[in-house]
């Protein structure tokens, strides 16, 4: 497998399509005529290349984490998604999306959102485009990102709490596509993951590749070679995706960590891992479901990678091994956020914190000239009182 | 009358349709998710909707994430689902209901993925064995399960198709390709549930849906009083009628309920109802 394109009805291998409701068929098919005939308008790109230097701060920077590199034995770069604008990766495909739902005159943008990044990134590109926005958040997540939640709503966002269910992202995301389906001729549905029916997975990850073309460009520069290790966490998998995708036909392993939770035996989000191929919100990937179809709740510690379902593209990189995928669970991804802030002064979020548990896990196995690009997704503000609640204060200082 | 198990079950679908042609009154099809409210609530209820005088019944599959359907449905599907409802054990019911002499068309609606989980030729086969007439999958767009068409194809199961107020001329055609059976309409842009109103697109959108299809076409989709269904009969061969039925089991003491159930469907068909 040398490309991964879907074809034209938005298959990665037995993976992706289009599985909704007629109600947003429609939408869906004009939604992808306008991104294609955005990403061919030189006008279009030059506005996104604008916003994405001037207000995201692009590139964000590629640092060489010396600290980390020397505890563990090899060479870990870290791609800095943490800095830019709103603190996570979220800002690059909600800002390109919030230009797309300008182009095709829709006055009003919905978003679900898990950590609440993908919600801030939403509410900030509104109030940047002004546009009337919405964000659907599950009631289990508005009180472990409280933080978040306040953000929006300064920013002008009308945040719906979603009490139906495991009350986390899946039903977050069940209630914006109903919001969807009510007000499709109106409304822009920004989705913040690789996930969703065609065009969004293909689509958020053009946005999000931005991640590692950037870092290919840069370890080029700054090593002048590739690395060996493109590492990223995976819930829905956009930045994980958008670390890859530029190195996909290179020589370079794709590690993705997904959530082990409380282990994967036991209450986990681990669906590459531990799942099977399902329908879920569009689009047909592996899932964590029980023997009859019915979708089981996910559990993790960090709100954006409690999901049970993960990007089609991922499941393709995965039946096809041109990716691979492992679990970290929540007591481990404590460890590695403690490992990186305490090595490099950078507090990763709980989602990035997995990746980082499982660099510190493996390192033994790796060569001392081993080039590892990390991606740290985010920064972990926002799961201060999360990890303070679960460490202990004391534990945390 | 006596379907034996090799006579082409779809006959039940085009009979209705060609009865009712008579009548000149649009067909009343109550939903209700199956193994609810109890477990075994299906058989009793299904009985009673047909003794009422619907003209058929859709059985919900429950699903964990109904994302086209609104709050009434959602609690129903989840309470069918603790209960230990599961795609096998709504067939056996289907069964069983045959056994018992129900006699006019079951039609299941449902979400793909509990379909695709139990093998898409498998449940036809079983649901085609078990009496089911045909099936309605509100998140499967013709053309995307290959497997789930030709199953259904082969054996004579009716694979209905939805079209929305949305739709465009493109998408008309295209679902007008592959519909069978009957075509359901959904009045409105939204989810399920009852509504106090039709939508005043709704004469609009069935004129232009008429263009492209000429099989019986159902309204569904917030259809709640028997206006409504006065409405539909004007426009189209069916009304669906899904939450407010629900609703009315939902608020009805078990001990009330047969007589809840043929109060609202003779309500619905406008009949004085006399029986309570």
């Amino acid at each position: 497998m040398k490309t991964s394109q879907p074809d034209a009805g938005g298959h990665f291998g037995d993976f992706g399509g289009k599985y909704i409701p007629e109600t947003l068929m429609p939408a869906v098919a004009e939604l992808e005529e306008c991104y294609f005939d955005a990403k061919n308008d030189p006008e279009f790109m030059n506005t996104l290349a604008h916003f994405l230097k001037n207000y995201v701060g692009r590139p964000t920077p590629l640092t060489f984490a010396s600290r980390l590199s020397d505890f563990l034995g090899i060479k870990i770069y870290l791609k800095r998604e943490d800095l830019a604008h709103t603190g996570a990766h979220k800002i690059n495909a909600a800002l390109a999306q919030g230009l797309l739902a300008k182009r095709m005159g829709k006055r009003r943008v919905i978003a679900e959102t898990g950590a609440g990044q993908h919600g801030v990134a939403t509410a900030t590109v509104c109030a940047l485009l002004d546009l009337d926005c919405v964000i659907y958040m599950g009631e289990e997540d508005i009180l472990r990102q409280s933080l978040n939640v306040f953000r929006m709503k300064l920013l002008g966002a009308e945040v719906r709490a979603v009490d139906s269910g495991s009350r986390t992202l899946k039903d977050a995301t069940n209630e914006a596509i109903r919001d969807w389906v009510t007000n499709v001729r109106d409304t822009y549905y920004i989705i913040g993951s690789v996930v969703g029916p065609h065009p969004y997975p293909m689509m958020v990850r053009d946005f999000q590749s931005i991640i590692g073309k950037e870092a290919r460009e840069q370890i080029l520069t700054e090593i002048g070679q590739l690395p060996s290790i493109c590492l990223a966490c995976v819930g829905g998998g956009s930045n994980a995706i958008g670390l890859f995708y530029p190195f996909l036909e290179d020589d370079v392993r794709l590690i993705g960590i997904e959530a082990a939770g409380q282990g994967l035996n036991a209450k986990h989000a681990a669906t590459i891992s531990k799942g099977s191929p399902g329908i879920l919100h569009g689009a047909r990937s592996f899932l964590l479901q029980d023997n009859w179809g019915q979708v089981i709740e996910a559990h993790s510690i960090s709100a954006g990678l409690d999901y049970p379902g993960v990007g089609p593209e991922h499941s393709w990189l995965k039946v096809n091994e041109r990716a691979e995928y492992y679990s970290i669970t929540d007591l481990e991804a404590l460890e590695g956020l403690k490992l990186l802030s305490e090595t490099e002064g950078i507090i990763p979020a709980l989602e990035t914190s997995h990746a980082v548990a499982f660099l510190s896990k493996i390192a033994s196995e790796l060569n001392s000239d081993d080039v590892v690009i990390l991606n740290v997704s985010g920064r972990g503000d926002k799961d201060m009182s999360t990890v303070a609640n679960t460490l202990g204060v004391a534990d945390g200082s | 009358m006596n379907f034996s198990s090799d006579l082409n079950t779809s006959d039940r679908i085009s009979e209705m349709f060609r009865k009712l042609k008579n009548e000149s009154r649009p067909a009343l099809i109550p939903f209700v998710p199956a193994g609810w409210p109890e477990f075994d609530a299906t058989i009793d209820i299904v009985k009673t909707v047909e003794k009422a005088g619907a003209d058929a019944i859709e059985l919900g599959l429950p699903f964990s994430d109904p994302l086209a359907d609104g709050v009434t449905n959602q609690n129903a599907y989840y309470e069918a689902i603790q209960q230990g409802t599961n795609t096998s054990t709504v067939l056996e019911t289907v069964s069983l209901l045959r056994k018992e002499g129900i006699e006019f068309p079951i039609i299941v609606m449902g979400y793909f993925n509990p379909i695709f989980t139990y093998g898409s030729a498998r449940w036809v086969k079983d649901a085609k064995e078990a009496g089911v007439d045909a099936l309605i999958v509100v998140d499967l767009p013709p053309g995307e399960s290959n497997e789930l068409e030709s199953a259904a194809k082969n054996s004579g199961l009716h694979l209905i198709y939805l079209v929305a107020p949305t739709s465009n001329p493109e998408r008309l055609r295209h679902v007008a390709n592959y519909a069978s059976g009957f075509l359901y309409c959904v009045s409105l842009t939204g989810t399920t549930g009852a509504r106090s109103e039709l939508s005043s697109e709704l004469p609009d959108f069935i004129h232009r849906v008429s263009e492209y299809v000429d099989l019986p076409l159902a309204i569904g989709f917030g259809i709640s009083e028997r206006k409504h269904v006065e409405e539909v009969g004007k426009l189209a061969d069916a009304a669906i009628i899904g939450s407010a039925f629900v609703r009315t089991i939902s608020e009805a003491s078990l001990e009330e309920r047969s007589i809840e159930i043929v109060k609202f469907i003779r309500q619905m068909k406008g009949e004085d109802s006399d029986f309570s």
